[in-house]
Protein backbone atom coordinates (compact mmCIF):
# COMPACT_ATOMS: atom_id res chain seq x y z
CA UNK A 1 0.00 0.00 0.00
CA UNK A 2 1.48 3.34 -0.97
CA UNK A 3 1.45 6.33 1.37
CA UNK A 4 -1.34 8.82 0.70
CA UNK A 5 -0.30 12.14 -0.80
CA UNK A 6 0.49 14.75 1.87
CA UNK A 7 -2.02 17.11 0.40
CA UNK A 8 -4.10 17.21 -2.74
CA UNK A 9 -3.85 20.94 -2.56
CA UNK A 10 -6.36 23.74 -2.62
CA UNK A 11 -6.06 25.07 -6.13
CA UNK A 12 -7.54 22.09 -7.99
CA UNK A 13 -7.69 21.78 -11.72
CA UNK A 14 -9.31 25.11 -12.45
CA UNK A 15 -12.75 23.52 -12.83
CA UNK A 16 -14.81 25.02 -10.00
CA UNK A 17 -17.79 22.66 -10.42
CA UNK A 18 -19.17 20.42 -7.68
CA UNK A 19 -18.57 17.37 -9.90
CA UNK A 20 -14.86 18.18 -10.21
CA UNK A 21 -14.68 18.87 -6.48
CA UNK A 22 -16.24 15.52 -5.53
CA UNK A 23 -14.12 13.69 -8.10
CA UNK A 24 -10.94 15.18 -6.60
CA UNK A 25 -11.75 15.08 -2.90
CA UNK A 26 -14.74 12.80 -2.38
CA UNK A 27 -17.81 13.87 -0.40
CA UNK A 28 -17.43 15.67 2.91
CA UNK A 29 -17.48 12.99 5.65
CA UNK A 30 -20.63 13.30 7.76
CA UNK A 31 -19.17 12.25 11.09
CA UNK A 32 -16.28 13.61 13.06
CA UNK A 33 -16.23 16.79 15.05
CA UNK A 34 -13.87 19.43 13.60
CA UNK A 35 -12.03 19.70 16.93
CA UNK A 36 -10.88 16.10 16.38
CA UNK A 37 -9.04 16.87 13.14
CA UNK A 38 -8.27 20.61 13.23
CA UNK A 39 -4.89 19.85 14.84
CA UNK A 40 -2.39 22.68 14.73
CA UNK A 41 -4.00 24.50 11.81
CA UNK A 42 -3.44 28.26 12.01
CA UNK A 43 -5.43 31.09 10.45
CA UNK A 44 -4.32 32.21 7.00
CA UNK A 45 -5.79 35.70 7.06
CA UNK A 46 -2.70 37.32 8.54
CA UNK A 47 -2.76 36.90 12.31
CA UNK A 48 -1.92 33.19 12.24
CA UNK A 49 -4.05 32.41 15.28
CA UNK A 50 -4.53 28.71 16.14
CA UNK A 51 -7.86 27.67 14.65
CA UNK A 52 -8.64 25.13 17.40
CA UNK A 53 -8.51 27.86 20.06
CA UNK A 54 -10.71 30.16 18.04
CA UNK A 55 -13.33 27.44 17.45
CA UNK A 56 -13.30 26.66 21.16
CA UNK A 57 -13.61 30.34 22.20
CA UNK A 58 -16.61 30.97 19.93
CA UNK A 59 -18.36 27.73 20.94
CA UNK A 60 -17.88 28.56 24.64
CA UNK A 61 -19.03 32.18 24.19
CA UNK A 62 -22.18 30.98 22.41
CA UNK A 63 -22.89 28.46 25.17
CA UNK A 64 -22.35 31.11 27.85
CA UNK A 65 -24.59 33.60 26.04
CA UNK A 66 -27.24 30.96 25.38
CA UNK A 67 -27.45 31.97 21.73
CA UNK A 68 -26.34 30.29 18.49
CA UNK A 69 -23.06 31.54 17.05
CA UNK A 70 -22.50 33.07 13.62
CA UNK A 71 -19.81 31.94 11.17
CA UNK A 72 -18.36 34.35 8.62
CA UNK A 73 -16.01 33.14 5.91
CA UNK A 74 -13.64 36.02 5.24
CA UNK A 75 -12.78 36.43 1.57
CA UNK A 76 -12.15 40.16 1.99
CA UNK A 77 -8.71 40.28 0.47
CA UNK A 78 -8.21 44.04 0.44
CA UNK A 79 -4.46 43.75 0.03
CA UNK A 80 -3.74 44.87 -3.58
CA UNK A 81 -0.66 42.64 -3.84
CA UNK A 82 -2.53 39.52 -2.69
CA UNK A 83 -4.63 37.28 -4.91
CA UNK A 84 -4.56 33.96 -3.05
CA UNK A 85 -8.05 34.15 -1.55
CA UNK A 86 -9.62 35.38 -4.78
CA UNK A 87 -7.86 32.58 -6.69
CA UNK A 88 -9.02 30.00 -4.15
CA UNK A 89 -12.65 31.20 -4.31
CA UNK A 90 -12.60 31.16 -8.10
CA UNK A 91 -10.97 27.72 -8.46
CA UNK A 92 -12.17 25.75 -5.44
CA UNK A 93 -15.31 27.35 -4.01
CA UNK A 94 -16.62 24.00 -2.77
CA UNK A 95 -13.65 23.47 -0.46
CA UNK A 96 -14.41 26.84 1.16
CA UNK A 97 -18.12 25.99 1.42
CA UNK A 98 -17.29 22.59 2.96
CA UNK A 99 -15.08 24.40 5.47
CA UNK A 100 -17.90 26.81 6.35
CA UNK A 101 -20.20 23.85 6.98
CA UNK A 102 -17.59 22.26 9.28
CA UNK A 103 -16.94 25.52 11.13
CA UNK A 104 -20.67 26.01 11.68
CA UNK A 105 -20.86 22.48 13.11
CA UNK A 106 -17.86 23.16 15.37
CA UNK A 107 -19.25 26.30 17.01
CA UNK A 108 -22.97 25.54 16.87
CA UNK A 109 -23.80 28.28 14.39
CA UNK A 110 -27.26 28.78 12.88
CA UNK A 111 -26.14 31.63 10.61
CA UNK A 112 -23.46 31.19 7.97
CA UNK A 113 -22.11 34.05 5.86
CA UNK A 114 -19.50 34.18 3.12
CA UNK A 115 -18.10 37.64 2.43
CA UNK A 116 -16.04 38.38 -0.68
CA UNK A 117 -15.50 40.96 -3.40
CA UNK A 118 -18.62 41.75 -5.43
CA UNK A 119 -16.96 40.34 -8.55
CA UNK A 120 -16.84 36.88 -6.94
CA UNK A 121 -20.42 36.61 -5.76
CA UNK A 122 -21.71 35.26 -9.09
CA UNK A 123 -19.40 32.25 -9.04
CA UNK A 124 -20.07 31.62 -5.36
CA UNK A 125 -23.82 31.79 -5.91
CA UNK A 126 -23.51 29.17 -8.69
CA UNK A 127 -21.50 26.94 -6.35
CA UNK A 128 -24.15 27.31 -3.61
CA UNK A 129 -26.89 26.44 -6.11
CA UNK A 130 -25.02 23.30 -7.22
CA UNK A 131 -24.98 21.95 -3.68
CA UNK A 132 -28.49 23.09 -2.79
CA UNK A 133 -27.12 25.49 -0.15
CA UNK A 134 -28.51 28.77 -1.49
CA UNK A 135 -30.73 29.27 1.54
CA UNK A 136 -28.09 28.16 4.04
CA UNK A 137 -25.22 30.52 3.26
CA UNK A 138 -25.67 34.25 2.87
CA UNK A 139 -23.30 35.97 0.44
CA UNK A 140 -22.14 39.48 1.32
CA UNK A 141 -20.26 41.70 -1.16
CA UNK A 142 -17.43 43.78 0.22
CA UNK A 143 -16.15 47.15 -0.97
CA UNK A 144 -12.79 47.29 -2.71
CA UNK A 145 -10.98 48.74 0.31
CA UNK A 146 -7.77 47.73 2.05
CA UNK A 147 -9.51 47.33 5.40
CA UNK A 148 -12.59 45.46 4.11
CA UNK A 149 -11.26 42.18 5.51
CA UNK A 150 -10.35 43.59 8.94
CA UNK A 151 -12.57 41.46 11.11
CA UNK A 152 -14.51 44.21 12.88
CA UNK A 153 -15.01 46.07 9.58
CA UNK A 154 -16.18 42.79 8.07
CA UNK A 155 -18.70 42.26 10.86
CA UNK A 156 -19.97 45.82 10.36
CA UNK A 157 -20.45 45.15 6.64
CA UNK A 158 -22.26 41.85 7.32
CA UNK A 159 -24.54 43.76 9.70
CA UNK A 160 -25.43 46.09 6.83
CA UNK A 161 -23.40 49.10 7.96
CA UNK A 162 -20.37 50.81 6.45
CA UNK A 163 -17.24 48.67 6.27
CA UNK A 164 -15.30 50.39 9.09
CA UNK A 165 -13.23 48.93 11.95
CA UNK A 166 -14.90 49.37 15.31
CA UNK A 167 -12.14 48.50 17.79
CA UNK A 168 -11.22 45.21 19.38
CA UNK A 169 -13.33 45.57 22.54
CA UNK A 170 -15.49 43.55 22.86
CA UNK A 171 -13.90 40.97 20.53
CA UNK A 172 -16.07 39.58 17.72
CA UNK A 173 -15.83 36.07 19.15
CA UNK A 174 -17.90 37.45 22.03
CA UNK A 175 -20.00 40.07 20.26
CA UNK A 176 -19.90 40.06 16.47
CA UNK A 177 -22.65 39.84 13.86
CA UNK A 178 -25.94 41.06 15.40
CA UNK A 179 -24.16 41.09 18.77
CA UNK A 180 -23.73 37.33 18.75
CA UNK A 181 -20.52 35.30 19.24
CA UNK A 182 -19.00 35.19 15.77
CA UNK A 183 -16.31 33.07 14.17
CA UNK A 184 -14.52 35.06 11.47
CA UNK A 185 -12.28 32.72 9.54
CA UNK A 186 -10.22 33.36 6.43
CA UNK A 187 -11.39 31.37 3.38
CA UNK A 188 -8.05 29.56 2.98
CA UNK A 189 -8.25 28.39 6.59
CA UNK A 190 -11.75 27.05 5.88
CA UNK A 191 -10.59 25.22 2.76
CA UNK A 192 -7.75 23.64 4.74
CA UNK A 193 -10.28 22.53 7.35
CA UNK A 194 -12.26 20.83 4.56
CA UNK A 195 -9.17 18.84 3.49
CA UNK A 196 -8.27 17.97 7.09
CA UNK A 197 -11.77 16.51 7.50
CA UNK A 198 -10.87 14.09 4.70
CA UNK A 199 -7.64 12.99 6.36
CA UNK A 200 -5.46 15.13 4.11
CA UNK A 201 -2.54 16.80 5.88
CA UNK A 202 -3.43 20.26 4.60
CA UNK A 203 -2.20 22.21 7.62
CA UNK A 204 1.42 22.04 6.49
CA UNK A 205 0.96 24.07 3.32
CA UNK A 206 0.04 27.64 2.60
CA UNK A 207 -1.00 29.78 -0.34
CA UNK A 208 1.24 32.63 -1.40
CA UNK A 209 1.03 35.34 -4.05
CA UNK A 210 4.40 35.71 -5.73
CA UNK A 211 5.66 38.82 -7.47
CA UNK A 212 8.79 38.75 -9.58
CA UNK A 213 9.84 40.88 -12.56
CA UNK A 214 7.02 40.59 -15.08
CA UNK A 215 5.14 37.83 -13.28
CA UNK A 216 2.49 37.48 -10.57
CA UNK A 217 1.06 34.10 -9.60
CA UNK A 218 -0.48 32.17 -6.72
CA UNK A 219 1.16 28.97 -5.51
CA UNK A 220 0.66 26.44 -2.75
CA UNK A 221 3.91 25.86 -0.89
CA UNK A 222 4.97 23.79 2.12
CA UNK A 223 5.39 25.71 5.37
CA UNK A 224 9.04 25.39 6.30
CA UNK A 225 10.23 25.61 2.69
CA UNK A 226 13.19 27.87 1.97
CA UNK A 227 11.97 31.21 0.71
CA UNK A 228 14.53 31.06 -2.12
CA UNK A 229 13.00 27.74 -3.26
CA UNK A 230 9.54 29.28 -3.36
CA UNK A 231 10.32 32.69 -4.80
CA UNK A 232 12.90 32.91 -7.60
CA UNK A 233 15.46 35.54 -6.58
CA UNK A 234 16.93 36.76 -9.85
CA UNK A 235 20.47 38.16 -9.80
CA UNK A 236 20.37 41.75 -8.63
CA UNK A 237 17.19 41.33 -6.57
CA UNK A 238 17.34 44.30 -4.21
CA UNK A 239 14.98 43.22 -1.46
CA UNK A 240 12.10 40.88 -0.72
CA UNK A 241 8.76 42.07 0.57
CA UNK A 242 7.28 39.48 2.93
CA UNK A 243 3.66 39.62 4.09
CA UNK A 244 2.25 42.43 1.98
CA UNK A 245 1.68 46.14 2.55
CA UNK A 246 1.60 45.64 6.32
CA UNK A 247 4.69 43.48 5.99
CA UNK A 248 8.46 43.96 5.90
CA UNK A 249 11.19 44.44 3.35
CA UNK A 250 14.12 42.09 3.91
CA UNK A 251 17.61 42.27 2.38
CA UNK A 252 18.06 39.52 -0.25
CA UNK A 253 20.80 37.79 1.77
CA UNK A 254 18.48 37.51 4.78
CA UNK A 255 15.50 36.44 2.66
CA UNK A 256 17.38 33.77 0.73
CA UNK A 257 18.20 31.73 3.84
CA UNK A 258 14.83 32.18 5.46
CA UNK A 259 12.34 29.36 5.92
CA UNK A 260 8.63 30.10 5.60
CA UNK A 261 7.80 29.24 9.13
CA UNK A 262 6.38 31.43 11.84
CA UNK A 263 9.28 31.57 14.30
CA UNK A 264 11.96 31.87 11.59
CA UNK A 265 10.07 34.77 10.02
CA UNK A 266 9.50 36.38 13.43
CA UNK A 267 13.23 36.23 14.15
CA UNK A 268 13.81 38.71 11.32
CA UNK A 269 10.76 40.82 12.18
CA UNK A 270 8.56 39.38 9.43
CA UNK A 271 5.41 37.30 9.15
CA UNK A 272 3.62 35.67 6.26
CA UNK A 273 0.71 38.07 6.79
CA UNK A 274 -1.49 38.14 3.70
CA UNK A 275 0.81 35.61 2.00
CA UNK A 276 2.58 38.07 -0.29
CA UNK A 277 6.17 37.43 -1.43
CA UNK A 278 7.70 39.99 -3.78
CA UNK A 279 11.24 40.13 -5.14
CA UNK A 280 12.11 43.72 -6.00
CA UNK A 281 13.96 43.61 -9.35
CA UNK A 282 17.33 45.27 -9.90
CA UNK A 283 15.97 48.14 -11.99
CA UNK A 284 13.41 49.51 -9.49
CA UNK A 285 13.70 51.80 -6.50
CA UNK A 286 12.57 50.42 -3.15
CA UNK A 287 12.05 53.89 -1.68
CA UNK A 288 9.83 54.88 -4.62
CA UNK A 289 7.83 51.63 -4.30
CA UNK A 290 7.35 52.16 -0.56
CA UNK A 291 6.33 55.79 -1.06
CA UNK A 292 3.65 54.73 -3.57
CA UNK A 293 2.35 52.06 -1.20
CA UNK A 294 2.27 54.51 1.72
CA UNK A 295 0.31 57.05 -0.31
CA UNK A 296 -2.22 54.29 -0.92
CA UNK A 297 -2.26 53.12 2.71
CA UNK A 298 -2.73 56.68 3.99
CA UNK A 299 -5.68 57.11 1.63
CA UNK A 300 -7.11 53.79 2.84
CA UNK A 301 -7.18 54.87 6.49
CA UNK A 302 -10.75 54.67 7.72
CA UNK A 303 -10.12 58.17 9.06
CA UNK A 304 -11.71 57.40 12.39
CA UNK A 305 -8.74 57.67 14.73
CA UNK A 306 -6.82 60.94 15.11
CA UNK A 307 -3.26 59.59 15.11
CA UNK A 308 -3.82 57.51 11.95
CA UNK A 309 -5.78 60.28 10.22
CA UNK A 310 -3.04 62.84 10.96
CA UNK A 311 0.02 60.65 10.98
CA UNK A 312 -0.24 58.46 7.88
CA UNK A 313 -0.55 61.33 5.36
CA UNK A 314 2.47 63.04 6.92
CA UNK A 315 4.45 59.80 6.86
CA UNK A 316 3.43 59.23 3.23
CA UNK A 317 4.45 62.79 2.30
CA UNK A 318 7.84 62.36 3.98
CA UNK A 319 8.42 59.16 2.02
CA UNK A 320 7.42 60.90 -1.21
CA UNK A 321 10.10 63.52 -0.50
CA UNK A 322 12.67 60.81 0.29
CA UNK A 323 11.78 59.06 -2.98
CA UNK A 324 12.79 62.14 -4.99
CA UNK A 325 16.52 62.43 -5.64
CA UNK A 326 17.94 65.70 -4.39
CA UNK A 327 18.77 67.59 -1.24
CA UNK A 328 16.36 66.91 1.58
CA UNK A 329 15.06 69.22 4.23
CA UNK A 330 17.02 68.90 7.48
CA UNK A 331 15.01 67.07 10.10
CA UNK A 332 12.86 65.16 7.60
CA UNK A 333 14.02 61.74 8.80
CA UNK A 334 13.65 62.78 12.44
CA UNK A 335 10.09 63.94 11.73
CA UNK A 336 9.33 60.68 9.97
CA UNK A 337 10.57 58.64 12.91
CA UNK A 338 8.62 60.75 15.40
CA UNK A 339 5.37 60.46 13.41
CA UNK A 340 5.88 56.72 13.07
CA UNK A 341 6.23 56.47 16.86
CA UNK A 342 3.08 58.52 17.37
CA UNK A 343 0.76 56.28 15.34
CA UNK A 344 1.83 52.85 16.66
CA UNK A 345 -0.67 51.28 19.05
CA UNK A 346 -3.01 54.28 18.79
CA UNK A 347 -5.63 53.06 16.36
CA UNK A 348 -8.81 51.04 16.80
CA UNK A 349 -7.28 48.63 14.29
CA UNK A 350 -3.67 47.85 13.39
CA UNK A 351 -3.61 49.79 10.11
CA UNK A 352 -1.18 52.41 11.47
CA UNK A 353 1.02 49.76 13.08
CA UNK A 354 1.25 47.70 9.90
CA UNK A 355 1.90 50.74 7.72
CA UNK A 356 4.72 51.88 10.00
CA UNK A 357 6.22 48.38 10.03
CA UNK A 358 6.63 48.62 6.26
CA UNK A 359 8.19 52.09 6.50
CA UNK A 360 10.64 51.07 9.22
CA UNK A 361 11.77 48.06 7.20
CA UNK A 362 12.22 50.24 4.09
CA UNK A 363 14.38 52.73 5.99
CA UNK A 364 16.57 49.83 7.21
CA UNK A 365 16.85 47.92 3.95
CA UNK A 366 17.09 50.84 1.53
CA UNK A 367 19.65 52.88 3.48
CA UNK A 368 22.11 52.85 0.54
CA UNK A 369 19.40 54.01 -1.87
CA UNK A 370 18.41 56.81 0.53
CA UNK A 371 22.03 57.97 0.51
CA UNK A 372 21.99 57.94 -3.30
CA UNK A 373 18.83 60.03 -3.30
CA UNK A 374 20.35 62.52 -0.87
CA UNK A 375 23.25 62.85 -3.34
CA UNK A 376 20.78 63.54 -6.16
CA UNK A 377 20.79 60.08 -7.78
CA UNK A 378 18.39 57.15 -8.03
CA UNK A 379 19.63 53.69 -9.03
CA UNK A 380 16.35 52.68 -10.70
CA UNK A 381 16.08 52.63 -14.47
CA UNK A 382 14.54 55.94 -15.59
CA UNK A 383 10.85 55.55 -16.35
CA UNK A 384 10.64 51.99 -14.95
CA UNK A 385 7.01 51.16 -14.24
CA UNK A 386 5.78 50.56 -10.69
CA UNK A 387 6.52 47.07 -9.41
CA UNK A 388 4.02 46.75 -6.57
CA UNK A 389 0.37 47.17 -7.58
CA UNK A 390 -1.27 50.29 -6.17
CA UNK A 391 -4.93 50.92 -7.04
CA UNK A 392 -5.42 54.30 -8.60
CA UNK A 393 -1.79 54.28 -9.71
CA UNK A 394 -0.55 56.65 -6.99
CA UNK A 395 2.88 57.54 -8.27
CA UNK B 1 -8.92 48.30 43.22
CA UNK B 2 -6.56 49.21 40.35
CA UNK B 3 -7.70 51.50 37.63
CA UNK B 4 -6.39 52.30 34.22
CA UNK B 5 -7.23 54.92 31.61
CA UNK B 6 -8.19 53.97 28.09
CA UNK B 7 -9.05 56.10 25.08
CA UNK B 8 -11.73 55.09 22.62
CA UNK B 9 -9.69 56.14 19.59
CA UNK B 10 -12.68 56.27 17.29
CA UNK B 11 -14.75 58.46 19.62
CA UNK B 12 -11.86 60.78 20.51
CA UNK B 13 -11.88 64.00 18.51
CA UNK B 14 -8.95 65.68 20.22
CA UNK B 15 -10.68 68.29 22.39
CA UNK B 16 -7.82 67.96 24.87
CA UNK B 17 -9.90 68.39 28.02
CA UNK B 18 -8.25 65.26 29.47
CA UNK B 19 -4.77 66.77 29.28
CA UNK B 20 -6.00 70.00 30.89
CA UNK B 21 -7.67 68.20 33.78
CA UNK B 22 -5.23 65.36 34.27
CA UNK B 23 -1.78 66.53 33.13
CA UNK B 24 -0.13 64.00 35.49
CA UNK B 25 -1.37 61.13 33.31
CA UNK B 26 -2.30 62.59 29.92
CA UNK B 27 -0.24 64.60 27.43
CA UNK B 28 -1.26 65.64 23.94
CA UNK B 29 0.58 64.72 20.76
CA UNK B 30 1.35 67.35 18.13
CA UNK B 31 -2.10 66.87 16.60
CA UNK B 32 -3.94 67.26 19.91
CA UNK B 33 -4.70 63.61 20.64
CA UNK B 34 -4.02 62.10 24.07
CA UNK B 35 -0.95 60.12 25.02
CA UNK B 36 -1.52 58.16 28.22
CA UNK B 37 0.98 57.36 30.93
CA UNK B 38 1.57 53.61 30.86
CA UNK B 39 0.31 51.27 33.52
CA UNK B 40 -2.08 51.67 36.44
CA UNK B 41 -3.22 55.06 37.65
CA UNK B 42 -1.73 55.98 41.04
CA UNK B 43 -4.43 56.03 43.70
CA UNK B 44 -4.17 59.81 44.25
CA UNK B 45 -5.17 60.33 40.60
CA UNK B 46 -8.38 58.28 40.74
CA UNK B 47 -10.52 61.27 41.71
CA UNK B 48 -9.14 63.74 39.12
CA UNK B 49 -9.28 60.96 36.53
CA UNK B 50 -13.00 60.54 37.16
CA UNK B 51 -13.45 64.28 36.68
CA UNK B 52 -11.54 64.11 33.38
CA UNK B 53 -13.65 61.18 32.21
CA UNK B 54 -16.83 63.09 33.01
CA UNK B 55 -15.54 66.20 31.25
CA UNK B 56 -14.62 64.54 27.94
CA UNK B 57 -17.00 66.10 25.37
CA UNK B 58 -16.70 63.01 23.15
CA UNK B 59 -17.09 60.52 26.02
CA UNK B 60 -13.92 58.95 24.69
CA UNK B 61 -11.92 58.74 27.91
CA UNK B 62 -12.60 55.59 29.89
CA UNK B 63 -11.52 54.49 33.33
CA UNK B 64 -11.34 50.74 33.59
CA UNK B 65 -10.90 48.52 36.62
CA UNK B 66 -8.11 46.04 36.28
CA UNK B 67 -7.66 42.94 38.38
CA UNK B 68 -3.91 42.80 38.67
CA UNK B 69 -1.69 45.57 39.90
CA UNK B 70 1.20 46.28 37.59
CA UNK B 71 4.24 48.53 38.09
CA UNK B 72 4.01 52.04 36.79
CA UNK B 73 6.86 52.69 34.38
CA UNK B 74 5.82 56.36 34.35
CA UNK B 75 6.63 56.69 30.69
CA UNK B 76 4.27 58.23 28.19
CA UNK B 77 3.25 55.69 25.59
CA UNK B 78 0.73 55.57 22.83
CA UNK B 79 -2.04 53.65 24.44
CA UNK B 80 -3.02 51.35 27.21
CA UNK B 81 -5.60 49.72 25.01
CA UNK B 82 -5.57 45.93 25.25
CA UNK B 83 -4.83 44.14 22.02
CA UNK B 84 -5.80 40.52 21.70
CA UNK B 85 -4.44 38.19 19.09
CA UNK B 86 -7.92 37.27 17.98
Amino acid sequence: MSAPPLTRGLLGTGDPSLAAHVAAHGPLPHGGHPTSFVGDLTGRGGAGFPTARKLHAVAEAARAAGTPAVVVGNGGEGEPAAAKDATLLARSPHLVLDGLQLAARAVGADTVVLAAAHSQLGGLDRALAERGDRGRVRLVGLPDRFLAGEETALVAAVDGGPSLPRGKVPPVWQRGVRGRPTLVQNVETLARLALLARGDDAAGHTLVTRHTAGRVDVAEVPLGARLADVLPLAPGTQAVLVGGYHGSWLPPAVAADLTLERSALASVGASLGAGVLAALPADRCGVRETASVLAYLAAQSAGQCGPCLNGLPRIAAALELLARPGPRRPGLLADLERWAGLVVGRGACTHPDGSVRLVASALRVFTPELAEHAAGRCTAAPGAPAFLPVPGGAR
Amino acid sequence: MSERLRVDRIACTGHGACADLLPEAVALDEWGYPLLAAGELPRELHRPARRAVAACPARALLLERTGVRQPLPGRLTGSTQGRSAQ
